[in-house]
């Protein structure tokens, strides 16, 4: 029999509703693996002890024929979700040992539906980052690695730990955040599925904040089936967050394997940039033929502002992190370092606290927000989001039901290899997935083939605005073509 | 545009981060790296276009004027580095 940690979350499920295993049977075999795996880094905190408690519940309610929606399936959650009197610290030194009064919406209820924790995975500092290696725990390492090469790889980022967790088998399905690419580039670079559901379909509350009109929460898992089966427990309107929605969910699953055929799919011109790898392009017009094959109609189309995204992106995040962070000042929680008056307490907390990459977005969004260049920068960057949101919608009204991209412009890079002065080398790393926050749509990535050092590459489609169920149906078509990408060889069981 | 040293300087005040001399020159690189990136939206005319203000056209949904949380002094105070009797306690700010 497989491990059991190696069965996709849909199978676990099944097996659990069987009888062939019990959750805590299941549990016991993530946090073997877990152990096993610490060497990646992927968990920046392990909750073995109430993961058995949780699994020992589920099993009781299983038994008893109350079982929830994931009864008794672990998930690891990302560190950015603040969960009850479990350490949270978005992976920030200023966060210290916060230890949080209450639980974030998504994970309340994925508890509720009887999901299991086995921990709290690493990510980016606050979000920021495209390869987990500004997390105050140390860089994440990736499962994967190029043919015969051991040298370590990033998982991407921010959501690096989720992403790296769900590859290595280290949990069933986990959370995750994207308010550039977030979700979708690790995702990519693990050969994971990950969706970042339209803005307001999954409740903020109780999410560590970096720029709150972008934020989403969203599942990386192990298939797209999996993603949609967690994506239906995640979402759902929420009274505590002003900008969730309140609108039914939708059984995701139902769309899994649902027909494509007639499905207008956008094939958009702009992203085909200057020195676009060849590999790259090559799984793009591969990824169109599968949908083709499979009944949908490829057309070209093409959205003009796309190359404004990223410089627009590189303001608003900036200035709402600037506010969202000014809340760190060492008084209400988290690090505080003595200074001689309160001006200068603050000052020394944050210059200790916050890490570079941090500390670089909060200036910037502090200038771009200071008196004066407010109108040559955030207006105009917000003007500039109305323009990138205006091209989706006239390609939707052409009757296009979803766009087909590449997820990232490489295959994962090396650890330390992108560490130049320059911080705008690792931003382009989501020129093809920032133009989806900025216009609050949803886009889920699904790996689809291997670069030539053996690595996965993801392709990414964008839907409608809450038509997720849509990208569901033409992800599993990907699925079905391309195959699933598990890593062969679990190198790092020392 | 591009931000010299001393606009460093008083920017790193404004966001309430301590800088030392030595770390000016490689922020302000960094910095005006981050701003010829975000010039490129010179090129484009946007004097006719609305600010984003929503991605989701909604209306901001209302509640009850009412108190429906708290009397938790404990738990607020619980992660604060220093407090006492019941308040966060700060240095001095009036002399």
């Amino acid at each position: 029999m497989t491990a059991l940690n190696r069965l996709t979350l849909t199978q676990a499920r099944e097996g659990l509703a069987k009888r062939e295993f019990t959750s805590v049977e299941l549990t016991e075999s993530y946090v073997t693996a877990m152990e096993q795996a610490r060497g990646l880094n992927a968990y920046v905190l392990e909750t073995a002890e109430q993961a058995l408690a949780m699994a020992a519940e589920s099993d009781k309610r299983i038994d008893s024929g109350d079982a929830g929606k994931l009864e008794g399936l672990p998930l690891g959650i990302k560190d950015m979700f603040c969960t009850k009197d479990v350490r949270t610290t978005a992976c920030s030194k200023i966060l210290g040992d916060f230890v949080p009064p209450y639980e974030s919406s998504v994970t309340s209820r994925l508890w509720a539906d009887g999901a299991v924790m086995l921990g709290k995975l690493n990510n980016d500092e606050f979000a920021m980052g495209s390869s987990n290696e500004s997390s105050a725990f140390g860089p994440v390492v990736s499962p994967w690695q190029r043919e015969k090469d051991q040298a370590p790889l990033v998982p991407g980022g921010s959501s690096g730990g989720s992403a790296a967790a769900v590859a290595a088998f280290l949990c069933a399905g986990a959370t995750a955040t994207d308010t550039g690419g977030s979700i979708r580039q690790p995702a990519a670079f693990t050969g994971t599925v990950g969706i970042k559901p339209t803005y307001g379909r999954c409740s903020r509350y109780g999410i560590i904040a970096y720029a709150s009109s972008l934020d989403q929460a969203g599942p990386i898992a192990r298939t797209v089936n999996d993603a949609a089966v967690l994506l239906r427990s995640m979402a759902g309107f929420d009274p505590k967050d002003s900008t969730s929605v309140n609108r039914a969910v939708p059984d995701y699953e139902d769309a899994v394997g649902a027909s494509i055929r007639g499905k207008r799919i956008g094939i958009p011109r702009e992203y085909r940039v200057e020195g676009l790898d060849p590999e790259i392009a090559g799984l793009w017009e591969e990824g169109a033929q599968w949908l083709r094959d499979a009944g949908a109609e490829v057309v070209d189309i093409t959205l003009p502002h796309t190359k404004y995204a990223l410089p627009a992106y590189y303001i608003v995040a900036p200035a709402e992190a600037s506010s969202n962070l000014a809340r760190y000042d060492g008084v209400r929680y988290g690090l505080r370092v003595p200074g001689r008056d309160i001006a200068d307490m603050y000052e020394r907390t944050r210059a200790a606290g916050f890490g570079p990459e941090v500390r670089r977005r909060i200036m910037i969004g502090t200038y771009v927000l200071s008196a004066g260049y407010y109108d040559a920068y955030y207006l105009k960057a917000q003007k500039v989001r109305t323009l990138i949101k205006r091209d989706f919608d006239d390609v939707f009204a052409q009757g296009v039901d979803a766009v087909l991209t590449p997820a990232t412009p490489s295959a994962a890079f090396g650890i330390g290899e992108k560490s130049s002065a320059d911080p705008v080398e690792m931003y382009l790393q989501d020129v093809f997935t920032v133009t989806v926050n900025l216009a609050g749509l949803p886009g889920i990535s699904v790996p689809g083939g291997f670069s030539c050092n053996n690595l996965p590459l993801g392709l990414q489609l964008i839907g409608r605005p809450f038509e997720e169920e849509t990208l569901f149906s033409l992800a599993q078509v990907i699925e079905d073509a391309a195959g699933r990408f598990p890593v062969e060889d679990a190198w790092w069981e020392a | 545009m591009s931000v010299d040293q001393a606009t460093v300087r008083r920017v790193a005040h404004l966001a309430r981060i301590a800088v030392r001399e030595e770390e000016l020159e490689p922020l302000q690189g960094e910095l005006n790296a981050i701003l010829a990136f975000v010039e490129q939206l010179a090129d484009l005319d946007v004097s006719s276009i609305e600010p984003m203000t929503g991605v989701i056209p909604m209306e901001l949904p209302m509640r009850e004027d009412v108190v429906n949380d708290g009397h938790i002094p404990e738990l607020i105070l619980a992660n604060a580095p220093q407090s006492e009797g019941g308040f966060f306690t700060v240095p001095k700010v009036v002399e």
